[in-house]
């Protein structure tokens, strides 16, 4: 590691700020897609399957 | 981008299951690359010290912070235009992603401000577009939270977005008459003389990588919206059969 | 009379009749003006020098928080749909509607700022120059709430929504609003550059206003 001088703080704490909005932005979009998943998942055991490919497609 | 010729979401799905592996992993091997660049490799600044390291992080932060409004603005020319499918997908999921790397160009800035500046925030032409840009994510960010109809919610973000990004360089501008106005020399200048090659090389290596995560960010946000809105639909036929 | 006449005529009279409300932006434009002392404290030298950014700063907020109803009633009543679906352009429709809103709201804000001008220990020159940006300001700030109040109807939506959406558009009116009227009072730019710039901001505003508030609302009640 180089020598970072007199404000190493400031630099590690931006380094670590974004570090950190990037790790919350993963851990957002993947349990987002864990929960989407069980949703639809829930959804297909009961018996509402994804027979209305076609009319979703029009509606969304 | 891909998206444009996927009209239906269902091959959109199938497509990013297939990229995001390679697209998590070039992400990374990116990072890992700008990062050694910017940490043992860049040189220290004659004037700013070690504190230019920030700048690797800062400078494609912003320039995402931009680029990401201007996708939204093509997306939502699609949602208006053609109706696209995925367009208002593309548009609302972009917003977060645009909004969480703004924000993380304001604060290293803060964090580069103080050591340079003698304090966290300057009322800098630069950053006080980036504070205006940051607001009008929140802005768009609200809209979508407001309403519950996506369809409904999407084509008012697209009108917003779009006059947002008429209205991004005259704001732009105004701020730059404003701040030249009050403050008639500016401390530190990003875009003075042209970068050194040593500069160069790991900020572009970075903007690379910070654009690749935002790629892969934004194509696994878009499969979880259209599985939400894929939750919703089955949810209202459920309710509709009932 | 043509149909937008009638438009606006229609609007005009509605607003100014009992329950219209016409008159409560300069109301609330007047008490936000009396507060700030209160906050400031009654330095009369200190309100002088910004007295020009407090003046600006309370029309803003009233010409755009009064606009929360602009559409919502005529969407209530119906009416909006039959502007709708009637011949007269929409966007000329929505214009009319935005022209009647600034005479009942904005002018009377450019007529009472001389009053408050003498509040603020203003002299004659700022006062004049306070009122012409204003003059020319404020329908800008009208035409660009008028997008934020289409998406408001179009979101059923009222409250804090639209100025959370519309307060940042406005930061250019703003700037180069107070700067024209400070620039009148101590320099050191000439008058003209930043009230010329505010003219061009107004001239815009006139087209992006009417067309992105119409396509809201074809969009949005379609």
């Amino acid at each position: 590691m180089t020598a970072l001088g007199p404000h190493a703080a400031f630099i590690v704490a931006a380094y670590a700020v974004a570090a950190l909005v990037i790790v919350a932005l993963i851990l957002w979009v993947l349990a987002d897609h864990r929960t989407q998943r069980r949703l639809l998942a829930d959804l297909e055991a009961r018996g509402i399957t994804r027979r209305s490919e076609r009319r979703r497609t029009e509606a969304a | 981008m891909p998206l444009i010729d996927l009209a239906n979401p269902t091959r959109f799905l199938a497509l990013t299951q297939r990229l995001l592996p390679g697209l998590a992993v070039a992400t990374a091997l990116a990072f890992a690359a700008g990062l050694y660049l910017a940490w043992f490799v860049a040189p220290d600044d004659y004037q700013q010290g070690a504190t230019v390291k920030i700048m690797f992080v800062h400078v494609p932060a912003a320039w995402l912070g931009m680029g990401i409004w201007a996708l939204m603005s093509l997306s939502a020319l699609g949602t208006l235009v053609w109706r696209h499918p995925l367009a208002d997908v593309a548009a609302k999921t972009a917003a977060p992603i645009g909004a969480a790397l703004t924000f993380v160009c304001l604060v290293t800035g803060a964090l580069w401000g103080r050591p340079m500046w003698g304090t966290y925030w300057v009322w800098d032409a630069r950053l006080t577009s980036v504070l205006v840009l940051f607001l009008m994510y929140l802005g768009v960010l609200a809209l979508w939270r407001t309403v519950e109809d996506p369809a409904r919610a999407g084509r008012a973000a697209a009108i917003l977005t779009l006059v947002g990004a008429v209205n991004l360089p005259i704001i732009k501008f105004s701020v730059d008459w404003w701040n030249t106005l009050h403050q008639p020399a500016s401390v530190l200048r990003l875009d003075g003389p042209a970068l050194h090659s040593s500069i160069m090389t790991p900020l572009l290596v970075m903007a690379l990588a910070f654009a690749l995560l935002f790629v892969t960010l934004h194509v696994s946000a878009m499969r979880n919206e259209i599985m939400r809105r894929r939750v919703r639909t089955l949810r209202l036929m459920q309710a509709g059969a009932a | 009379m043509g149909p937008l006449g009638a438009l606006l005529l229609r609007d005009m009279r509605l607003s100014l009749r009992v329950g219209g409300g016409a008159l409560m932006g300069v109301l609330f434009f007047l008490i936000v003006v009396t507060m700030i002392p209160f906050a400031l404290g009654p330095d009369l030298a200190l309100l002088q020098r910004i007295g020009p950014a407090i003046l600006w700063l309370g029309a803003l907020l009233a010409s755009l928080l009064a606009l929360d109803r602009l559409f919502a009633a005529d969407h209530e009543d119906g009416s909006l749909d039959l502007i709708l679906m009637g011949r007269t352009p929409l966007e000329l429709a929505v214009l009319a509607k935005a022209l009647a809103h600034w005479i009942t709201t904005g002018l009377p804000l450019v007529v009472a700022t001389p009053v408050l001008g003498l509040f603020l220990n203003l002299d004659l020159t700022a006062v004049g120059a306070v009122a012409l940006t204003l003059a020319v300001g404020t329908p800008a700030l009208t035409l660009i709430g008028l997008i934020g109040a289409a998406l408001a109807v179009v979101l059923r939506r009222g409250g804090l929504l639209l100025p959370v959406l519309v307060l940042p558009l406005t930061i250019p009116v703003l700037i180069f609003g107070v700067s024209a009227s400070n620039a009148a009072i101590v320099g050191p730019v000439p008058f003209g550059t930043p009230f010329l710039v505010l003219c061009a901001l107004t001239l815009m505003s006139l087209v992006v206003g009417p067309l992105a508030a119409a396509a809201a609302l074809r969009q949005g009640l379609d």
